[in-house]
Parts: C-alpha cells; structure tokens; sequence
C-alpha cells in the first residue's frame, strides 16, 4: 500500500506565551492511499487542529507532516497554497460554495485554478456530477439547493482536483439523516470504486459507523486507533 | 473566470454595492459642481473685471505703472506694435491715454477719468459698444465727442447730445481744457468702473491733454486665458527693458489675492467631501470584508493563491470605482451644462454686496473639461488607494483564523 500521509511526532500548542494550550501532543499517523478514516473525540480534542495540520492549513510547532513524500512543514506559505491546490480535497461542515456560482461554476473554479483545459474541464464536470448524482444541478445556483445537496456539491468540488486524499470536517453535521446517508453512500462508493483517500473529523456516529478505521483523540493525543466497534465500546463519543 | 466573477460578486449584495457606487456617483457630481461653480464664478469674475476695462495684459512705459501720469507714457511705436499683434495668442491690441479731469455741466463739477481710445480696437477687447445704452458708439472718425459711463451720467443728469466741460493738466503741465458733445452712455456691471469712466477718441484725448502720438498704455486682449503666463512672458522678451508687460494678475492684485484666497477655502470643503467619500467607501469595504472574511479563508485552504484572490477583490472595487465615477461624470456634464446657460442668480441684498465688490451676482458655471478629468480622476484615485484595503487583508488573512466561526 502507498503511504499518503506520515504524521511525524507533531504538536501544535496555541497561545505559547499567555495560557498555552496543546491541541495536538506528539501525534503519529500514518495512513495509505484508499483509507476511510474517522477521527473522533469530545469537542477540544483536537481533531480539527490535527486535520488543519494534516492539509497544511497551519504549521506544527514540533515534528513533520509529509504527504506523498513531501514535507509540507518546510514549504512556504505560497508553495503549500499550491500543494493543497493539487494534492488535497476539503469538504468543510457548512458547504461553503460561492454563491453568486453555480454548482457547476464551484466544481470547475478548482480546476481553473489548475490550469486544466476547458475541454478536460467539461468532461470531468460532467462525469462529477454523474458521480454524485446531480446531472440535473449543474446550472442551479447553491442557494437553490439543499444542504445534502451543497454537501454533494462540495465533495465534487474537493474531487475535482485529482487530490491525493480528501479532509472532511464534520460533513454531515448540517445534514439530515438522509442526506447524511446518501453523502456517506458517496463517499464510500468513491472510496471503494476509485480507491480515495478520506480523513473525517466528526461526531456522527453513523459516520464512525462506516468508516474502516477510527481514530480518536483526547486532550490532543491518541487514544485509540482500531475499528468503529471497538471505540464505540471503549470510547462513548457523543457530539 | 476572474471578470466574471468579480462582477457576479459585486451583485451578491446589492444594497452594499449600490450604496458604495452612490457614494462615488455622488462624490464626482458633488465635487465636479463645486469646482465647476467656483472656477465659472472667477473666471466670470476675472472675465468682468478684465473684460470690462483692464484686459489681459497691460503695456506701458516703464516705471508707469508706479507713477501714473501722462509724463510717463509713451509714443505710439508702429514697429513695436506690429510685432505684438503678430503673436499667436493675441487677438487684439487697444491704445489708450488714460488721465484724470474735471468734469462740468451746468453748476456740478466731479472727477471723472479720461480713457482716450481707439474705437475699433477697444470695442474687440472690452465690446464697449455692446455697453451702449443710449446714443451711439464712436464712429471711424469720432471726432469732439465723448461716451460717459451710466454712473457719472446719473450724477450729472445728462442727456445725449448735451455738452460737458473738461479741465485738467496735460502733458508736461500744459493746461487742458475743452467742452465735448455727448455721444451716447455705456453701462457696467462693476460700480466703481461705472460712476467715473468717460471716453473719448484717441485722437480727441490727446489733443485735449496736448500729447500727439502720446499712449499710457496697450491693452491687450487674449484668445487663450490660460496661457496667460506664457504670452507674458513672450511678450516680455520682445518688449525688453522699454516697456513693462503685466498681466492682470499685477495689475488687480486684490483681486488676485482674494481669489486664491477663496480657492484655498474651496479646497477645504472639497477635502471634507473627499473625507466623506473615503469614509463612504471604506465602511462598505470593511463590511464587505467582514461579511466574507469565511469564504475568503475557504479559498485560500482550496489552493486560490492569496495574489489571484487579491486581484480578484481588487477588479471588484475597480468595478465599483469605475461605475460610480463614470455614471457621476456622465451624468456632471447636462448638469454643468445647465448651470452654465442658466446661472444661478442672486438678487436683494446679497447681490448688492456682490455689486460692492465688483462681482456680477450671478453664478455660472465653468464647462472646462479638466474640471472633469481632474475631479473624475481625484474620485478614482481615492477608490483605488482604498481599494488596497481588501487586497491587504487578503495577503494577511490566515486561513484557519478565518474559517473559524
């Protein structure tokens, strides 16, 4: 299996000189290419700030995160802008779509910003939207959707870079349970078809229920990694 | 992608962007009719004043300007005066004898001044024969006539063709005296130039003051204005130290002074406008930036380099910028139009005041296209300076700060 991220010992404390806090305290992960994990845990755990530092969206005070052979920790602000631009998906809890774009306008931004080729562009565009199955919603504006459906959206827009793997923080905190199901259905299907990687931070027990593997943080450090079963029974997580 | 996206986003809130493009609209019109009505009013009131009697640029002898007497003036020089005309921006060139005298009808006797002219010459500079309001304008030959100011006329209760007498001293201190048939009256709008002006043929005046050939001074009159400092300056080279060359900037000191003065308080009012605008427009973008700041820092996580986002924020405010200050142009100049072919005008006391002070009571409004340009691209400049402000914080913003709610 093909390492995608190696998380090395790495620890982020906030506030140094005031009242410091250690969100993350010397974290291993690795994890190969076609995982589906969840990270779960109470709320100040530090899944988000782990996830923040996994897709290179703040830097650890200590230790390495190196994503498909490549330190980001090293890179410059500009570079790792650029890196996350090619290697990493973000599906965020509140969709955040641009709303004056249509959902097919959201989908081809991140590939203009690649540079890709209009005609490649409609392509993939239109074999997203299949994959989500959205056909019918490419013109329509996010307002005009529901948030199952945004959600959707935003998971084709973090597909449509050709990502190493895709980060989700909490995506299915805004949803209902159907929509919830069918965006995990999607996720999973994704998954298991085209062997993509996805990192959960989430509270969603049908979620964790899904996932292949579970890892769940307190006070900034690893508690357990092993499958939805076992933490369920070791580790009560309640959102 | 990026045009189209900057202006999709400059409708996503109406109201903001509506507002900040009424601010501009408003700022451009606002401060184009300001300068318009302050540049219309003293170039009327310049126009007046220079038109009316001064002109542009004065000749004299030198040294005549300190001591103004016909002992100081100058024979008519053919050579000299050729060579003036012959300058581009001169469009005409009136002689003038200019003394004081006592003027008699029947027991009323008033200083008057004696203003000899050349007819034809004088009419192109200050249309002296447009003034007219009774009588006639002097002919080619004019002869042993004379044209009095309306004022002056008044005082004497004069009638046209009735006879006024005249003494005074002449060149050097000859005794001047003569009695000349009243040809016509003219009016001014200036008071001071309107109770003590009385005209007579060149030729008239100075045999009256026993000085042939004798000139205290050209008047010349302009085709540009706004050159007037550089045909002084020609005009100077070609008159070397013989003659003094002043515009009338010298030559109306006060008048001069006083409307820098009353610039210097315009540009105080144009720059709380222009404070007004800035506070405008900064307030809708630092709403703007607050209310998007989220989405900002979800770009910047998705991969948009903070330069692309920047210049995309950048052509928003372009956009906006532009619109405001295009509309509020386009829409300055019916505006200014107007008030130029209908002139604000002012009546009872105030007008009276302005009389006193040698201004028409009448506001026009100046149609000069760099007033257009000039505030146009003032009102650009500050949307642009303050359009630095989202690109700033663009290059700032931390993504994961941003996001975090």
């Amino acid at each position: 299996m093909k390492t995608v991220i190696d998380a090395h010992n790495i620890k982020k404390i906030y506030n140094p000189e005031t009242v410091p806090v250690v969100a993350v305290n010397n974290v291993h992960l690795h994890l190969e290419r076609g995982e589906f994990t969840a990270l779960v845990g109470p709320s100040g755990s530090g899944k988000t700030t782990l996830l923040n530092l996994i897709g290179g969206l703040d830097k650890p005070d200590n230790g390495s995160v190196i994503i498909n052979g490549v330190d980001i920790t090293r890179l410059s602000a500009n570079k790792l802008i650029d890196f996350r631009l090619h290697n990493i998906g973000f599906v965020f809890q509140s969709f955040n779509l641009i709303p004056v774009l249509s959902a097919r306008e959201n989908v081809e931004l991140i590939m203009q910003l690649q540079h890709v080729k209009k005609a490649e562009i409609n392509v993939r565009v239109t074999s997203l939207f299949r994959q989500i199955g959205l056909e019918d919603k490419m013109d329509v504006r996010p307002a005009q959707l529901s948030g199952g459906q945004q959600q959707r959206i935003a998971v084709a827009r973090a597909l449509a870079s050709r990502p190493q793997f895709i980060l989700a923080d909490e995506p299915t905190a805004n949803l209902d349970t159907k929509s919830a199901d069918n965006l995990l259905d999607i996720m999973a299907k994704l998954n298991k078809e085209e062997n993509m990687t996805f990192i959960f931070s989430t509270h969603d027990q049908r979620v964790i229920e899904r996932a292949r593997r579970v890892v769940t943080l307190v006070d900034g450090q690893i508690h357990t990694d092993s499958s939805p079963v076992s933490v369920h029974a070791d580790y009560p997580v309640t959102a | 992608m990026w045009f189209r996206l900057a202006w999709k986003n400059l409708w996503r809130n109406k109201h903001r962007t509506s507002i900040t493009t009424a601010a501009i609209f408003f700022a451009v019109i606002l401060s184009i009719a300001a300068s318009s009505l302050q540049d219309g009013v003293f170039d009327n009131f310049i126009k007046n004043m220079v038109s009316y009697y001064t002109g542009y640029i004065q000749i004299h002898q030198q040294g005549y300007w300190d001591h103004q007497v016909l002992d100081n003036g100058m024979l008519r020089n053919e050579q000299y005066e050729t060579r003036i005309r012959g300058q581009k921006n001169i469009t005409a060139m009136a002689p003038r004898i200019e003394s004081y005298a006592l003027a008699s009808f029947k027991d009323l006797t008033k200083g008057c001044m004696v203003v000899g002219i050349h007819p034809e010459e004088e009419n192109k500079i200050t249309g002296l024969q447009k003034k007219v309001i009774a009588g006639d304008y002097f002919d080619h030959n004019g002869g042993n006539t004379v044209i009095l100011s309306e004022g002056l006329a008044e005082r004497f209760s004069l009638q046209v063709k009735d006879t006024i007498y005249l003494i005074s001293q002449g060149y050097h201190g000859a005794l001047a005296a003569g009695k000349y048939l009243i040809r016509g009256f003219v009016s001014f709008g200036s008071p001071e130039l309107n109770d003590q002006l009385l005209f007579m043929p060149l030729k008239t005046a100075q045999e009256f003051y026993a000085a042939p050939d004798l000139v205290t001074s050209y008047v010349l009159g302009l085709k540009f204005d706004k050159t007037l400092e550089s045909t002084v300056s020609n005009l100077r080279q070609i008159s070397g130290d013989t003659y003094e060359v002043m515009s009338w900037k010298e030559l109306l000191p006060d008048v001069d002074q006083h409307i820098k003065m009353d610039k210097g308080s315009m540009y105080i009012i144009l720059g709380i406008l222009y404070l007004l605008i800035c506070f405008g427009i900064f307030g809708t973008m630092l709403m703007m930036m607050v209310e998007r700041r989220y989405e900002v820092g979800m770009l910047v996580a998705i991969g948009m380099k903070k330069g692309i986002l920047a210049m995309l924020f950048l052509t928003e405010s372009i956009f906006t910028v532009i619109i405001g200050s295009v509309t509020g142009l386009l829409c300055s100049i019916p505006l200014v139009y107007y008030l130029k072919e209908h002139p604000i005008r002012i009546g009872g006391e105030m007008a009276e005041t302005y009389k006193r002070f040698n201004f028409e009571p009448v506001f026009p409004a100046s149609t000069d296209p760099s007033i257009f340009i000039t505030q146009g691209l003032i009102v650009l400049g500050i949307g642009l300076v303050l359009s630095l402000y989202p690109v700033i914080t663009v290059f700032k913003i931390d993504p994961v700060k941003a996001m975090k709610k």
